[in-house]
């Protein structure tokens, strides 16, 4: 009878029956889908072909052929059996897991379905999804930056829009290298105006982050109207070109899809480790965290508020830039009005998504992607869906992963709250 | 006896309140220092000035015959002195081990953190202490006696010997103050030496070995348990005589009011806070619920006042079902409320007295006629009500945020008891109040009951519960675990039961 002091409550792992009968449903209906619409709307002996190598490559590798409809059937089947078993008893703490294995399957019955007769180039798509991850993931890592020293920041927008701006004009005039660094630059730059805003004059972090992407969607689309619409020679600031990554890029099917990219691709991978180190392993990590979870705790043991957060919130900001530079740099080679089209919002979304954490983010920014790269890829194929609701995708993703399909996150306790020393 | 820390002629001003006047304290080597006070005496101002929280006025510390400059934290920590803060200055997502080393963290070649490393020196110092802790676990889980503990080791681990702890009883249970003063007697033992900030007498009797009693900003005097007692100390701390103990009739129980037949309630996160209780309130008697806070009685007080609803069970009032009633509807049959937190859920800090005075009665006749406010009808009532329930205000139209914290909860008392009612729910009636009027609340509520209006006390306050209560029923983890008879129960019975421990043979 050491400790029995104790006041946690019981978790109880609580399920609402309510919520436990809509998965159940939604399991069932998912089921249902798989069987109707796409197992019986195709013929018997259709065949479906998944090409393995993407478009490009020479790794080759044989393309992986299968009969349609049993393979629709059985993923159908297992959906049902999943749906009924989760009326009937349910999978209690496993019901979010389950869900992404229903998920999944959906969209592999999907993919045959709508290859069924065809082909479709399954690496080509992955492929396509990783590099469509590029600007979520790190438009995610800026605002973990922030938001584990307690900022929000909602300007991951518009850094990203100056910082493209700005690589496409210096890039444009001194090399892309000279773009990357302005990008950065101008990234530090807006943060630097988000900090003295948000922690210096308290003023509502939502309201100056907001203040920051109108700002920046005015003046780049003001100076690229008036300059680089005009004068093409400062719009045209080269990319970065692929690099194969020795040795890994041959392996078949992995290789072209992850080792074949120019350096952002392989930056984001590369920050998802340094973060995560840099996060949970170092004094500094420690350091800013706890200025984001409890900045009065902080301040006692001596820390300087301010001053941490100043600094994290910059570092953001520079994150942002980099994230920025990619749509010129890395995609593009080009400044076009409003380009990057609420990527800055996407990520702050795979950021509540991967719980504030770099791997968290890093997967969740791989999901909105390829929700990105499928809704692309459909469009070509023949799939009697209007384009239009195709590219409505990832957004639909982005607001139901949101609205709470996945359990609540744990955000930084102090986000958004100024720092006052009393 | 050397004195290691001096405070001399500290003074500070905050606009328009002289929170410390000329104080001059002196701390001796190896002895436990009470500074007793009622809230807002100036206490944890001092503190926070010698931890470098504020900046005095004027006056100077001295620490080991040193005049010592404090303008951070840091200069407090690296002169020896620590400080164990009423809330907890520890990140519950953290480990204790991040915890304690947060700010000195131990370093590996390359920056990166040497958890291991502090994790043994935390060992030594657990052990050097009797200071039992899990350096790996995440304080979120720890319970709050063990959360002061880690709090104690951050002093430790810093190499603190001034140690400086602000009301650290007020969150523990008896059976864990008992652990504290043993561990407090330890590090004296050892050559620290402790400040002790309280505002209960029986601790400062029982433990301190000098007290300074301080009074609204000055000190009132140095005196020893042994030539002292509660009586006068009482004194001491308000300023005129005390009544500590409530005069109070035997209960005269009529019909059951309240019936709470087997309810289970989860809290906001879903987990189960209220398990399988059971219990009934009669007309005339005070039912004391006593506990740790935390245990699950804030999620009782709501679903018993209509803010959330049970997940199962029943709960009647006068004979009527009002399991998923509204608040409003709670209200109507005779329900008085005085919740926990009284700036968040009990006034409308903004609004003047007059409003508050009618927030849930504002739609009746007379306050209202067709939807239109009869003003001078509220403002009468307002007046009245000031002068009856002796609320220190310059008229009722002020705003309830200026007034202090006893008068705040005059104006809810006022509210709460101007109307009929049957049944009378008190949370925490008493928190942060000083002593003058807890005496004044307390003396209303027994006048309730002598009315014959049934009450449900909850309280973390032991004296509270046993002085107010004609039965006490011990909340422990959700659950109730014993309803005792007041007048033939004991503090230590309580106290076991509050820790979850049910006597033998009950």
């Amino acid at each position: 009878m050491a400790q029995t002091t104790s006041t946690i409550l019981r978790p109880a792992d609580y399920i609402s029956p309510t919520r436990r009968t809509v998965m159940g449903a939604v399991f069932l209906v998912m089921a249902l889908c798989i069987w109707l619409i796409f197992s019986l709307s195709i013929v018997t002996d259709a065949k479906t072909t998944f090409v393995l190598v993407p478009g490009g490559s020479k790794v080759l590798i044989a393309d992986l052929v299968f009969m349609s409809k049993p393979v629709l059937d059985i993923l159908a089947f297992i959906c049902a059996a999943l749906g009924v078993y989760q009326l009937a008893k349910g999978f209690g703490r496993y019901t979010n897991t389950i869900l992404g294995v229903v998920a999944a399957f959906f969209i592999v019955a999907f993919l045959t379905w709508g290859s069924s007769g065809t082909s479709l180039n399954l690496a080509g798509l992955l492929k396509v999804a990783v590099v469509r991850a590029v600007p979520l993931t790190l438009g995610a890592f800026s605002g973990i930056f922030c938001e584990r020293a307690g900022v929000f920041n909602i300007a991951i927008e518009g850094m990203m829009l100056m910082a493209a701006f700005s690589s496409a004009l210096f890039g444009s005039l001194v090399n892309p290298f000279f773009g990357l660094l302005t990008a950065v630059i101008s990234g530090v730059l807006l943060a630097y105006v988000l900090a003295v805003l948000s922690i210096k004059y308290k003023v509502n972090q939502i309201i100056s982050g907001t203040v920051i992407n109108i700002f920046a969607t005015g003046i780049t689309s003001f100076l690229s109207a008036k300059f680089l619409q005009k004068y093409s020679a400062l719009n045209d600031s080269g990319r970065f070109g692929t690099w194969d990554v020795p040795g890994l890029s041959q392996i078949p099917f992995i290789g072209p899809v992850f080792f074949s990219h120019n350096m952002f691709i392989y930056a984001m991978f590369i920050f998802t480790i340094l973060l995560t180190i840099l996060f949970f392993y170092t004094r500094w990590g420690l350091r800013t965290r706890a200025v984001g979870e409890h900045p009065k705790a902080a301040d006692t043991l001596g820390i300087n508020v301010i001053k941490t957060r100043y600094i994290s919130v910059m570092l953001g900001g520079a994150m942002a830039g980099f994230a920025g530079a990619y749509f010129v740099l890395g995609s593009v080679g080009r400044f076009d009005e409003v380009m990057t089209a609420g990527r800055g919002f996407v990520g702050l979304a795979a950021m509540i998504f991967g719980n504030w954490n770099p791997i968290g983010a890093l997967g969740a920014g791989m999901l909105f992607g390829f929700a990105d790269s499928l809704a692309s890829k459909l469009a070509i194929l023949k799939v009697p869906i209007p384009n239009k609701f195709l590219e409505m995708a990832p957004y639909l993703v982005t607001m139901i992963v949101l609205a709470g399909v996945v359990g609540r996150g744990q955000p930084p306790a102090a986000g958004g709250q100024p720092y006052e020393k009393e | 006896m050397e004195s290691v820390l001096e405070l001399r002629g500290i003074t500070k001003r905050f606009p328009g309140v002289l929170a410390n006047d000329q104080i001059s304290i002196d701390l001796r080597k190896g002895e436990i220092h009470a500074l007793l006070g009622e809230n807002g005496a100036g206490k944890t101002t001092l503190m926070n000035i010698l931890y470098g929280l504020y900046k005095p006025d004027e006056g100077e510390i001295v620490v080991k015959g040193q005049k010592l400059d404090v303008s951070s934290p840091r200069d407090a920590i690296n002169a020896g002195v620590g400080m164990v803060h009423q809330h907890f200055m520890l990140v519950p997502v953290f480990t204790v081990t991040e915890n304690v080393m947060l700010g000195d963290e131990y370093l590996l070649p390359g920056g990166f953190l040497d958890r291991k490393k502090a994790a043994r020196r935390i060992m030594e110092i657990s052990e050097q202490y009797n200071l039992a802790v899990e350096p790996g676990a995440f304080i979120r889980d720890l319970p709050v006696g063990i959360q002061q503990r880690v709090e104690i080791i951050k002093l430790l681990f810093r190499n603190a010997d001034i140690l400086i702890l602000d009301e650290p009883t007020a969150v523990l249970t008896p059976r864990e103050v008992d652990e504290l003063f043993k561990i407090m007697q330890k590090l004296v033992e050892q050559g620290k030496s402790i400040i002790f900030i309280t505002h209960k007498l029986r601790e400062v009797m029982e433990f301190a070995d000098r007290i300074t009693v301080i009074r609204g900003g000055k000190v009132v005097g140095t005196t020893t348990p042994g030539v002292t007692n509660q009586v006068q100390l009482a004194s001491m701390m308000v300023g005129r005589q005390i009544e500590l103990n409530i005069k109070k009739d035997l209960a005269k129980p009529g019909e059951v009011v309240l019936e709470v037949n087997d309810i289970k309630v989860l809290n906001a996160r879903h987990q189960i806070a209220v398990d399988h209780v059971s219990f009934e309130v009669r007309a005339g008697e005070v039912l004391g619920i006593a506990g740790v806070q935390g245990n699950g009685q804030t999620e009782l007080v709501r679903a018993l006042t209509g803010l959330t609803h049970p997940v199962n069970g029943k709960i009647s009032l006068l004979g009527s079902n009002i399991t998923h009633a509204n608040a409003k509807k709670i209200k109507e049959l005779g329900t008085a409320h005085i919740p926990e937190d009284r700036q968040k859920d009990g006034l409308v800090l903004p609004y003047s007295i007059e409003d508050n005075l009618i927030l849930n009665t504002w739609y009746e006749s007379p306050y209202a006629k067709r939807h239109i406010l009869q003003r001078d009808v509220i403002l009468d009532h307002a007046n009245s009500l000031v002068e009856k329930f002796d609320i220190r205000t310059p008229n009722a139209l002020t705003a309830t945020s200026s007034l202090s914290g006893g008068n705040q909860q005059k104006v809810i008392v006022a509210r709460e008891f101007s109307r009929p009612i049957r049944m009378l729910v008190a949370s925490q009636p008493t928190r942060g109040l000083d002593v003058g009027s807890i005496e004044y609340i307390h003396q209303r509520i027994i006048e309730k009951r002598d009315q014959g209006c049934a009450v449900l006390l909850v309280s973390t306050e032991l004296d509270e519960v046993m002085q107010l209560s004609d039965r006490i029923a011990v909340m422990y983890r959700g659950q109730i675990l014993a309803v005792v008879d007041a007048k033939t129960t004991t503090r230590e019975e309580i106290g076991l039961l509050m820790a979850g421990v049910v006597p033998a043979g009950s």
